[in-house]
């Protein structure tokens, strides 16, 4: 242990205390290499404020769970290191953008869930589990689309990011819609129309504006929006053969 | 406030066409209010000719046609991002389209004055 205040590098971090009305306090953390923005939060929740509420699970970058603001942009801060975001020794660490705050950086992500219903987000298959699987081409294109969305760890990011889904509450927003879109390209749906009607309704694929915050933020690499377009199309040419 | 979270070429692009179009919805009735006392006769169209050569009356002019081929240029932007299959070049696109509409912009700058 090396503990001696006067040589070692400390962290100036702020983090949300209480729900809405809550407010910004300062602790001082000892940096240390290879630091993640998890760790600092886990080092304060152990050693300066042990009732301090955050989530997390897998640490890895798959569970989703431990999604915040980091001066001010939303992140997985499992896999975000201090070295790369924070600025002058300085981080702000709040609770996701764009959701209710429980407690400390803890969100109610019901909403965020309950849209991925809204969008049709449950798969219906067309076989049983005791039918052979259906053969699906790798090469088929719109495979590849559906390939391209499936990664998504339901980390809330790109919903923190979106200006859309601040404005207007009844906005699906840019992961929900992302499920949609794998659904609606994946051949083993048995009601592929029914995703498009659930995501053309008011608040769906159309009120997005293409603002590409979503693309910007997702930690792995995920193109909400090239997908939303992909719905606003699927949904045009579907009402112009009358199947909406 | 500009919240970190929207510091990206595709955030700052959709600021630009919503104030160049609200500029615009601002902007074009006194446009067409300008044109149309021209038609009213001769004297009044040449009273106005003589008033567009004004330099701040010039300026404004062009302020609207940099504000339409920007609006222009964003708009084909979105259009081009939702309707074409995506690429991610696209993203360059973007800037050059906007560089083109201020090039416009120059261009007609230079042609009037
Ligand atoms: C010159 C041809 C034009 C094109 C290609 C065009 C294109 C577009 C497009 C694609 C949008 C949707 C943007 C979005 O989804 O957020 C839009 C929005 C808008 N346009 Fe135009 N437009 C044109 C002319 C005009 C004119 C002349 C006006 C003013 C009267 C205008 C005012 C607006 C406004 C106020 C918006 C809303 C901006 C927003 O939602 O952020 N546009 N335009
Ligand atoms: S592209 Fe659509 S979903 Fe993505 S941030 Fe913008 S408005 Fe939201
Ligand atoms: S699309 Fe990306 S940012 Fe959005 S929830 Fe999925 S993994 Fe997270
Ligand atoms: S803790 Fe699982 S993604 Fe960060």
């Amino acid at each position: 242990m090396q503990d001696t205040a006067e040589t070692e590098e400390m962290l100036e971090v702020e983090i949300w205390r209480g729900a809405e009305d809550g407010a910004l306090r300062t602790y001082r953390v000892p940096r240390r290499e290879s630091q993640t923005v998890l760790d600092v939060v886990t080092w304060v929740q152990r050693n300066a404020e042990p009732a301090l509420a955050y989530r997390f699970a897998c640490r890895v970058g798959m569970c989703g769970s431990c999604a915040m603001q980091v001066n001010g942009k939303p992140r997985w801060t499992c896999r975000t290191h201090v070295a790369k975001v924070a600025e002058g020794g300085k981080l702000r660490i709040e609770p996701l953008a764009n959701l209710p705050k429980i407690k400390d950086l803890a969100t109610d992500m019901a909403p965020f869930f309950e849209k991925w219903a809204e969008a049709r987000g449950r798969h219906e298959p067309t076989r049983t589990r005791h039918e052979p699987m259906a053969p699906v081409s790798p090469e088929n294109p719109a495979r590849a689309a559906a390939n391209a969305g499936i990664e998504c760890i339901n980390c809330a990011v790109c919903y923190a990011a979106c200006d859309v889904v601040g404005w207007d509450g009844s906005y699906l927003g840019p992961a929900a819609l992302n499920r949609a879109w794998t659904l609606a390209n994946d051949e083993r749906d048995a009601d592929r129309c029914g995703v498009l009607r659930a995501v053309s309704q008011s608040g769906g694929c159309h009120t997005c504006h293409s603002h590409g915050s979503c693309v910007e933020h997702c930690p792995v690499g995920i193109n909400p929006t090239a997908g939303i377009a992909g719905l606003k199309r699927m949904t045009l040419a579907a009402l112009m053969r009358g199947e909406l | 406030m500009i919240r970190a979270s929207r510091n990206h070429p595709g955030w700052w692009a959709a600021l630009g066409h919503r104030l160049s179009g609200l500029a615009l919805a601002l902007f074009l009735p006194a446009h067409f209010l300008v044109l149309g006392l021209a038609l009213e006769g001769d004297a009044a169209l040449d009273g106005m000719l003589a008033w567009t050569d004004r330099p701040l009356v010039k300026l404004a002019e062009w302020g609207l046609v940099m504000l339409l081929t920007l609006h222009l240029g964003f708009g084909l932007r979105v259009l081009a991002l939702e309707f074409l299959p995506w690429r991610d070049p696209l993203k360059v696109l973007i800037s050059l389209g906007a560089g083109a509409s201020v090039l416009a912009g120059l261009l007609f700058w230079i042609m009037v004055s």
